[in-house]
């Protein structure tokens, strides 16, 4: 078992025909992902390496080849439509990886999601991935290094690109596996945040435990941590980067910013900590830190 | 990304959001002749001149001054304000060289209200905040009477509705038919602007009730969402470079996301969450990074060259660590990158580079021919403690 993706989730590729598209589908093909399909209005009909149907409209990809799950790689400026598009033809889950969206399309498309079942996960975020082993097939969509991670039974939930790479990098280097890694983007507005997946990793039986990796800006760590408070009945450790980072200043992510003294990360490991949860004191503590918790 | 004060005014202006008449100068030479036109046009004998720089509270430093004495007087006040260090709570303590100035009309005032749209991430909705605490710092009024500021949102398929810019009015006391029908227009107003200009933050404060009971934005502070800056290509003149940091501005066009800092430990890192990261292990060794540099996911050897060189060149920077994780970018791309700059610039200080992830032998191997001194580390924490310790063996 695992979360949102795993061996039989039919992958179509958004903007598979772009640079950054076309490579990581590849990757995410080499893994094991199935990828059923590629879109790029104007180019239907193709094929993309000579194997993957191309078409013009997510629709005709849910329709023709049977995709329940997009992964977005559209430039900014059309990624929010774009997801609009993949919600519409019917996927269940849409992962967009586009960094750089303007918020106020995001506050559109966030509107447009209420009330339908899809899930988004992003924008701006490295993707999902269900490790596999030798005996099954896993499924990788999105842009994070396949290699590092290691089927197991470790919950990552992370705000941050690379820092999840360090902590899945720390976790297999101990000998302990993910069940499924979800990037869940560092953007101000997007889809699925922290309480959705812990809600996720709390039902699914082969999660035993969580590693959740916030960042300065906003107060979703804080109001995860009274979620899990109330809510989890697994471990879960943290980090929280960003303890150093000055007010007022944007450290990369748009949503990244200390603004009015609020989203510190003071005031979010003092929440976390007060609901009972560990938090690494450092980044490179990350995997010895969810370690002593399951143990 | 921020404007100026008068460049918001410009853009208000344009909504018909009702501002004072006024005109920026940039020489002291200009202001007595803004100032006579002013009194002209308006028959009264005050005038503002504020200073405008990209930081708030610039009444309390110094740079907004009420001129009465016409336009010998304000002539006075600009040569003053106009190159000096405005120092301001936002500045910090070296303050910012005031560049450019602006001189409007003063305006009798018998309320001074707050009004202020932003994006407010925890709803995902655009948020208006208004209250009658104008004049003030909103961040105090937030903390001491947080029941002074009333919040309301909204829905993005609906747009500002008209009972809630209704309700606004009424908590503002504009409820009688004359200034609710101003209100009403001007809230619609500022929606719309907020909307079509892709403001992350739009505050009038204060917004003022005149003697006349007009309603009339005598501050505008507006801020742009800088992904948006691909529909809008207008804003490039509207960006002033003299208000940005050159440093942070450079990295910028090259397609890096720099910050500077106070300490003495230049890092490159790749990703933003790793360089936050990365910044707090130094100091929890007892280091202090002198900059947030993320070079993102795929960074080309030229970026990697570029970003070593802004360090490489801050006179701050006593030693540097390079962490990166490759999932994407690649290490033998990375180590290129700094062996380029390292060999045109020189590499005075200790260097410790942590490189993990795609190509890592590679990487690895180029940083070891290429005979540059350069420490090894083994993780990121291993890489923390070597280069703290490099500095103080050195200092």
């Amino acid at each position: 078992m695992s979360i949102l993706v795993n061996q039989n989730t039919r992958v179509v590729f958004q903007g598979i025909t772009g640079e950054s598209g076309a490579l990581h589908a590849r990757a995410c093909i080499k893994y094991g992902t199935q990828v059923v399909a590629g879109v790029t209005p104007g180019r239907g009909g193709q094929r993309f390496d000579d194997a993957v149907p191309i078409y013009d409209t997510v629709e005709e990809a849910v329709k023709l080849a049977g995709a329940d799950t997009s992964c977005i790689f559209v430039p900014p400026a059309g990624a929010a439509d774009a997801i609009a598009e993949a919600v519409d033809a019917g996927c269940k889950l849409v992962i967009c990886i586009t960094e750089g969206i303007p918020v106020l399309d995001m506050v559109r498309v966030r509107k447009y999601l209420e009330g339908k079942p899809a899930r988004l996960v992003g924008p701006n975020c490295p993707g999902v991935i269900t490790p596999g082993d030798a005996g099954s097939p896993g499924c990788k969509i999105g842009i994070m290094p396949g290699h590092i991670h290691r089927k197991g039974h470790v919950g990552v939930l992370s705000k941050s690109g690379t820092l999840t790479y360090e902590a899945v990098y720390q976790l297999t280097e101990l000998g302990i596996g993910q069940s499924t890694c979800v990037g869940i983007g560092g953007d101000p507005v997007g889809g699925l945040d922290f309480i959705d997946v812990l809600d996720l990793f709390n039902q699914d039986p082969d999660t035993h435990g969580v590693i959740m990796i916030g960042e300065i800006g906003g107060s979703a760590e804080q109001r995860a941590a009274a979620w899990i408070k109330a809510n989890m009945k697994k471990p879960v450790a943290a980090f929280i980067a960003g303890r150093t980072a000055p007010e007022g200043k944007r450290m990369g992510h748009a949503g990244a910013i200390i603004s009015g003294g609020k989203g510190t990360a003071a005031e979010k490991i003092a929440a976390l900590e007060d609901a009972g949860i560990k938090v690494a004191p450092t980044p490179a503590d990350m995997g010895t830190t969810l370690k002593s918790i399951l143990s | 990304m921020k404007i100026h004060e008068y460049q918001a005014k410009q853009i208000f202006a344009r909504y018909g959001i009702p501002v004072p008449k006024g005109e920026p100068a940039f020489t002291v030479n200009e202001v007595g002749a803004i100032a006579e036109r002013l009194i002209g046009e308006t028959q009264n004998p005050v005038v503002v001149v504020k200073a405008q720089i990209h930081a708030g509270g610039r009444g309390k430093g110094g740079g907004v001054k009420v001129v009465k004495g016409g336009p010998s007087e304000a002539t006075a006040v600009a040569d003053k304000m106009l190159g000096m260090q405005l120092v301001t709570h936002q500045t910090g303590p070296a303050g910012q060289k005031v560049r450019r100035l602006y001189v409007e009309q003063g305006l009798a005032i018998e309320r001074e209200l707050y009004l202020a749209l932003l994006v407010d991430r925890d709803r995902r909705r655009i948020a208006v905040m208004a209250s009658t605490e104008g004049g003030m710092d909103i961040e105090e009024v937030a903390a001491h009477r947080p029941e002074k500021i009333i919040t309301l949102h909204v829905d993005p398929a609906l747009g500002l509705a008209p009972f809630q810019a209704r309700k606004l009015a009424y908590a503002l006391g504009l409820g009688a038919k004359e200034s609710m029908k101003s209100f009403t227009r001007l809230l619609d107003a500022l929606y719309r602007c907020f909307v079509a200009e892709d403001c992350s933050i739009l505050e009038i404060n204060p917004l003022i009730v005149t003697a006349g009971g007009g309603l009339v934005a005598l501050d505008a502070k507006v801020n742009f969402d800088d992904n948006a800056e691909i529909r809008h290509p207008e804003w490039e003149a509207l960006r002033d470079t003299d208000e940005e940091d050159a440093v942070e501005l450079e990295a910028k066009r090259a397609g890096l996301s720099y910050v500077s800092l106070d300490g003495n430990i230049g890092c490159l890192v790749n990703g933003a969450g790793l360089a936050m990261g990365t910044m707090d292990i130094i100091q929890q060794y007892g280091g202090s990074p002198a900059n947030f540099l993320d070079v993102g996911g795929g960074a080309s050897k030229e970026q990697v060259k570029t970003a070593f060189e802004i360090i490489l060149r801050s006179p701050r920077v006593k030693g540097i660590f390079v962490n990166i994780f490759g999932g994407i970018m690649r290490c033998d791309i990375v180590a290129s990158g700094i062996v380029a700059a390292a060999k045109e610039l020189g590499l005075k200080v200790p260097l410790v580079v942590r490189l993990e992830g795609t190509n890592v032998e590679q990487g690895k191997q180029i940083l070891q021919e290429s005979g540059i001194a350069v420490q090894a580390a083994a993780s990121m924490g291993d890489g923390a403690r070597k280069i703290v310790a490099a500095i103080r063996a050195g200092a």
